[in-house]
């Protein structure tokens, strides 16, 4: 199946990547290769199979609700490309 | 004496005897690193300043009698995508190129209490993701043993350094191989734990349910003693298995028992290279020599894992990747942008390089509205198949041997421009990680250009101490892993 120049444009919009069009056009060829390839999984019949999404048995694992110290503010702040009065600045994002 | 040359263990030997100091060991590592690191280029920074600090430490507790660490004056290299306090964590990407983490990963806690000395970070795929370590941002690193070949990836910078001997040991993680094909392709022993072994609290995340941290080392009994101290349970990551550790490394040399070893014909099959399948043949003679029975078996799902692999391994990065935004910490663009959103797409667009962009492309157009079923769900359950293959085999045997790599290390630029066809060189080592269950890489042989040959032991989950045992055997019958390249 062949994936089109739409269909990258908008999984690299829900991605929150800006593309070139030149890179439209290689991922474009490169991602219909790959799932080209992923297709062989349809070989097998898994109708009854249970899915697994880790690899041991772990549930719901809590910790002691106690508190614990932390990073004072500043040193948070300092890793921020733009920060200002005690936040993170970044563009307006309410009209 | 020649003191880069030696294992870890024995460094951490000779001065406890006091036959040579810490510092002599980190300024003579330091020579050897100046020496070779121009035509390897194993790492991506350097701390001589707090390695000889840590060392005068070490020098003065030794002097004073005072009890050390297992890791004893040991210097040690970290792949740059754990987080090391104080030390610039870049991941290999322009999105980090800055990043100082304000906390230690808990591996890195953990050898630091044990008295390691931290050398340097190394380099790999950009945010672990690549087979050549072609995807760095910032080089390539090369392979020892022919600088026109890649050291295999991603942890191709960790490889190389303990190879190069410029470093003891090194710490790795490995989400389809990203230990164990590197450690093949360099020639050194590479342990991926037990998914849930070793917490991965600091290690910035790739792939949640695959991710784990393991060593790579000269030696079997390194393995064990780098293990030893980063094994165990960890409240700071919700994966952490709360079992205990045992111990690796007294009895290392006692393999029990009948071993059963289960020898999988699919991955004996099309693709894999003459050379190595006839040095893992030799090698499994060698087990059966000393008193091994092989077991000829099948996981008959195992040619279904690359598939599976990259959905649900793009599809959980595209998750963990979501949160380089520019705002908090990482790359932000320096071209100002009206509103956030174009604002996140354009430090994603500059901070990610080609390899990390597609994959996280790919994740989020498999996990995208109307192709879940058919991609992720379908891959999860042929997931649970690869595993039932495990399950069965495990039945019938203690632990199956593979080559670790279809092929010895290729060129530079060889596979780059074909990403599917550098997926495929991981197609032995990432059934373990969907499975979960441990494997190590060891030395079996050398292609008639040099290249070694790495041969893959895997293990019930949990059961590390009986891999390294069954490495140990091997090892103790055999030299490759003591060979040395040439040009260095």
């Amino acid at each position: 199946m062949d994936i089109s120049i739409k269909q990258i444009e908008q999984v690299a919009r829900l991605s929150r990547i800006l593309l070139t069009d030149d890179e439209k056009d290689i991922f474009r060829e490169q991602l219909t290769g790959i799932l080209g390839y992923i297709e062989k999984l349809n070989e097998l019949d898994t109708d009854n199979v249970q899915p697994m999404a880790y690899a041991t048995s772990l549930q719901n694992v809590f910790r002691e609700d106690k508190q614990e110290s932390s990073f004072a503010r500043q040193e948070i702040l300092e890793l921020s490309p733009s920060s200002a009065k005690g936040f993170f600045k970044v563009p307006k994002i309410l009209e | 004496m020649i003191l880069h040359e030696l294992s870890a263990n024995n460094i951490k030997e000779k001065l406890i005897k006091r036959e040579i100091s810490a510092q002599e060991v980190v300024e003579d590592l330091f020579e050897k690193i100046y020496l070779n690191e121009p035509s390897v280029k194993a790492y991506l920074c350097l701390d001589k300043e707090g390695a000889l600090l840590k060392a005068r430490e070490i020098d003065e507790k030794l002097s004073s009698g005072a009890k050390v660490g297992l890791l004893a004056g040991i210097p040690v290299a970290i792949k740059d995508n754990i987080c090391t306090s104080g030390i610039k964590t870049t991941c290999a990407s322009r999105m980090l190129e800055n990043f100082v983490p304000p906390y230690d990963a808990f591996v890195v806690k953990r050898i630091k209490e044990e008295d390691a000395i931290i050398i340097g970070k190394t380099n790999l795929d950009e945010f672990a993701m690549g087979s050549s370590n072609e995807n760095s941002a910032f080089h390539v690193t090369r392979n020892p043993w022919n600088t026109d070949y890649i050291p295999g990836g991603s942890g191709g910078g960790s490889a190389a350094a303990v190879t190069a001997d410029m470093a003891f040991m090194a710490l790795g993680s490995d989400t389809g191989g990203s230990i164990r094909q590197p450690s093949a392709f360099c020639g050194n022993v590479g342990c991926k734990p037990t998914y849930g072994r070793v917490s991965r609290y600091g290690l910035v995340a790739f792939a949640s349910s695959l991710d784990q941290i393991g060593s790579i080392t000269k030696n079997v009994y390194d393995a064990a003693l780098l293990l030893q101290v980063v094994s165990g349970y960890d409240g700071y990551d919700s994966t952490s298995a709360n079992i205990g550790v045992p111990d690796y490394i007294s009895g290392i040399n006692s393999v029990s028992g009948n071993l059963r070893i289960g020898v999988p014909r699919e991955f004996f099959g099309d693709g894999l290279n003459t050379e190595v399948a006839n040095a893992v043949t030799n090698a499994l003679e060698i087990y059966k020599k000393n008193g091994a029975e092989l077991v000829d078996l099948s996981l008959p799902h195992c040619g279904y894992a690359v598939a599976t692999y990259y959905i649900i391994a793009t599809a959980e990065a595209s998750s963990n990747l979501a949160r380089y935004d520019g705002v908090r910490y990482g790359h932000r663009s320096q071209l100002s942008e009206d509103n956030i959103i174009d604002m996140y797409c354009r430090v994603r667009a500059e901070g990610f390089g080609s390899e990390v962009k597609r994959r996280i492309l790919l994740g989020n157009y498999v996990l995208s509205a109307g192709f879940y079923d058919a991609y992720y769900l379908k891959a999860s359950k042929v997931r649970s198949l690869i595993k039932g293959d495990f399950e069965d085999a495990f039945n019938k045997v203690d632990c199956i041997i593979s080559p670790t790599c279809p092929s010895p290390a290729f060129k530079i630029g060889e596979k780059i421009t074909d990403p599917l066809e550098m997926y495929l060189s991981d197609i032995y080592t990432i059934p373990a990680n969907l499975v979960g269950i441990p494997g190590i890489s060891i030395p079996c042989g050398f292609t008639t250009t040099g290249l070694p040959i790495g041969m893959q032991i895997m293990g019930k989950h949990f059961e590390e101490e009986k891999i390294l045992k069954v490495a140990k055997l091997f090892e103790n019958e055999t030299d490759f892993h003591l060979k040395k390249p040439e040009l260095i």
